[in-house]
């Protein structure tokens, strides 16, 4: 066996690689078997929303151009909703496309005091969504982990960091993406739009969200976007 | 290259090298790795400049670092070591088998289908359209494609291998395993975490594939030249038969087995990150007798090392794989991961396996083949020592440099400093990655213009024949 080319292609070929498969593979694949996968459109939650709506508000041209006028009434909720799992979508590509996971990670270790600079230590079913094919686990960190960032900081920052990353923070060596704005920090276009909506998405689903900075609702100026999230109650932050 | 063909008892009594072995196909591999080689070291230089904030096209889409540092390391596994170890395939397989390759139309076929594969893949990727796995980021519509390449890749050096008749040589149990293995490997990265799992379990199989890669391509292709290589170089057999199983048979199973290793403290199952802990160990003993066995066929020609080149540089691989390995060794635990882990350590470790050692084994093959393909000796020596010297003391320094500078960003955040603190403590070492980056670069383009003057001769001496 150990000489032979079947010995060589059956059992070091194929069995081996077999066995590494259905072990290391496999059996996390049916331990998590009966977590739900969640869509995009089902990862849509209230704070998400609420950043939605906000880059309404604050980027109303950019945002009207791409994604046009909401619907009067009622039907304005699930207007946001499908056009949030749109940008979401959207902005993970992005995310991926341009390799922002090569520099940043998505999930905080319970070592190294990682839940006191992040918050709480990753799960399992937070990665169990279409968002996560393949996990965006990540293994360098040039600049922090990203899963717990979303509502830390505000949409404005994050346009103008997109942009720019030494205006907010000098020392930076994140590259800027003039390529998401058309022109200016705000003018982001569809997929600037997005890209903040993704990460505004990231740890969204946890109670803790958001971790760091106080975090207050904006007025909605929009009469009709008022109207719509009293009567859905989505939009309030926890 | 006499001694290569004592090998097998089966040689026919009268073989013509010339008809056995493809030499044009050998030097178009050879010279599309070293395109992808410039490729990988541009993008390589655009993150290292962003790094130092002194990226001179910042701002530019195409051109973005984020998008350049998935070309830098496509580029380099499958633009210059893969194409590069297909060429050497071109040479060893023929002549171990005494038999030519399937067919020889097939070979230009893969060769202009894998150049297809590659620069989609780099275009690709320069155009925004990765996904998100590394070493998977090929485009979705290239993946069928690469797969399709693979398997015909397999068939063609497959079918003479198993026409041999006679007792297969070492080299041919890794070559032969690693056709299987590289076909298994990309299908499962690229098809399995992107339709099939997702979230951990994607992890898990991600993570397998990351490391099968190299694992189970890059590794059994790269021993198996050396096992094909070093004993013709030296003119004496491999030193202990009995190691050589060892070594091969302990990779086969143990390095399968590791993958999840890459993602410790993720919410993949604790068991599992223990077991690949474990192997991990486990090959690095089995290393341990790999090299005892090379240097034990060193023994007593140790000085063949300073005159002989290509022995230098394959030696000289070793020597950094025996380090990176023992480096594995030591990351790999649960206490190193949780310091290292994320930081510039890993960077360092990939760059001392990817170019230490697997492209540094092919630039020695290339260093021993060019003048055996071209009919002529190397334009300069002189310049072929500073191809070695700048590769081998740059990847020294860049090895070290990103070592030690991932401590100290390890330390940086797990003592919660702010963190531009631990952008401010990577500046030095990111300097110095730059500055060895630039010797490397140095080397390869001595190298190349090493290369076009011996070509230029070549093309003199020929003329002069035909006339």
């Amino acid at each position: 066996m150990f000489e032979t080319k079947s010995g060589v292609f059956f059992v070091a070929g194929l069995a081996f690689f077999a066995f590494a498969f259905l072990s290391n593979a496999l059996v996390p694949h049916l331990m998590y078997r009966d977590l739900p996968e969640q869509t995009v459109a089902e990862l849509v939650n209230g704070n998400l929303r609420y950043q939605f709506e906000d880059l309404a508000q604050r980027y109303p041209e950019p945002f009207q151009q791409v994604y046009g006028t909401p619907p009067a009434g009622d039907a304005a909720d699930e207007w946001f909703d499908a056009k949030c799992a749109e940008a979401l979508e959207l902005g993970h590509d992005v995310y991926v496309g341009e390799g922002c996971w090569h520099c940043h990670s998505q999930f905080v270790r319970p070592v190294s005091n990682e839940d006191r600079r992040y918050g709480p230590v990753s799960e399992s079913w937070e990665y169990q969504n279409e968002l996560q094919r393949p996990v965006l686990f990540g293994t360098r960190r040039v600049g922090p982990d990203l899963c717990r960032e979303g509502g830390r900081r505000s949409n404005d920052w994050h346009a103008v960091h997109f942009f720019k990353p030494t205006d907010l923070s000098p020392t930076s060596p994140m590259p800027q993406y003039p390529w998401l704005y058309d022109g200016a920090s705000d003018k982001p276009n569809e997929r600037g739009l997005a890209l903040i909506t993704y990460v505004q998405w990231l740890g969204s689903w946890l109670e803790s969200y958001p971790y760091y900075e106080e975090y207050e609702r904006l007025p909605l100026k929009d009469a009709e976007l008022q109207a719509a999230n009293s009567e859905s109650g989505t939009g309030v932050a926890p | 290259m006499s001694a290569a063909i004592s090998i097998s008892p089966t040689a026919p009594a009268t073989i013509d090298e010339h008809q056995l072995v493809d030499r044009p196909i050998i030097v178009a591999y050879f010279l599309a790795a070293l395109t992808y080689m410039l490729v990988s070291l541009a993008g390589g230089f655009l993150m290292a400049f962003q790094l130092i904030q002194h990226n001179p096209l910042q701002g530019i889409e195409l051109l973005s670092p984020g998008r350049w540092r998935m070309i830098h390391t496509n580029a380099i596994a499958y633009g210059f070591i893969a194409n590069a170890f297909l060429g050497a395939l071109h040479w060893a397989v023929p002549r171990l088998t005494f038999r030519p390759v399937f067919d020889r139309r097939l070979s230009w076929l893969i060769f202009g289908a894998w150049q297809v594969v590659v620069l989609s893949t780099a275009g690709g990727l320069m155009f925004g359209q990765a996904q998100a796995l590394e070493w998977g980021e090929t485009p979705v519509w290239i993946d069928p494609v690469a797969q399709l390449g693979l398997l015909l890749v397999a068939i063609n050096f497959v079918a003479p291998i198993m026409r041999n008749t006679g007792p297969m040589y070492v080299t041919l149990w890794y070559f032969l395993a690693a056709f299987v293995w590289t076909f298994l490997t990309y299908a499962m990265g690229n098809f399995v975490p992107e339709y099939f799992v997702t979230g951990t379990s994607a992890g898990a199989v991600g993570g397998l594939f990351i490391h099968d890669l190299v694992g189970l391509f890059v590794t059994p292709l790269g021993w198996g030249m050396m096992y094909y290589f070093v004993p013709i170089l030296l003119r004496k057999p491999i030193w202990s038969h009995g190691m050589s199983l060892v070594g091969f048979w302990g990779l086969a199973f143990f390095y399968p087995l590791q993958g999840i290793h890459h993602f410790l403290y993720t919410p993949i199952p604790m068991f599992l990150q223990y077991g690949a802990v474990i192997s991990t160990i486990a090959v690095e003993l089995v290393v341990a007798t790999v090299i005892i066995n090379f240097f034990g066929t060193l023994w007593g020609n140790g000085s063949a090392i300073v005159g002989n080149l290509p022995l230098r540089w394959f030696y000289t691989g070793m020597i950094y794989y025996f380090l990176t390995c023992f480096q594995c060794a030591l990351q790999v635990t649960l206490t190193f991961q949780a310091l290292i882990h994320f930081t510039d350590w890993v960077v360092g470790h990939a760059h001392l396996v990817m170019f230490g050692v697997f492209s540094m084994w092919l630039l020695g093959m290339m260093t021993y083949l060019f003048p055996r393909l071209l009919g002529v000796d190397w334009y300069s020596r002189k310049l072929s020592e500073w191809h070695y010297w700048l590769s081998a003391g740059g990847m020294l320094v860049m090895a070290g440099d990103l070592i030690l500078g991932g401590l100290f960003q390890g330390w940086s955040w797990a003592a919660l400093q702010p963190w531009e603190d631990s952008i401010a403590v990577s500046q030095p070492f990111w300097a110095t990655r730059v500055i060895a980056g630039l010797a490397i670069t140095g080397g390869q383009l001595a190298f190349m213009f090493n290369l076009y003057k011996t070509w230029q001769v070549s093309r003199h001496v020929r003329t002069k024949a035909a006339h």
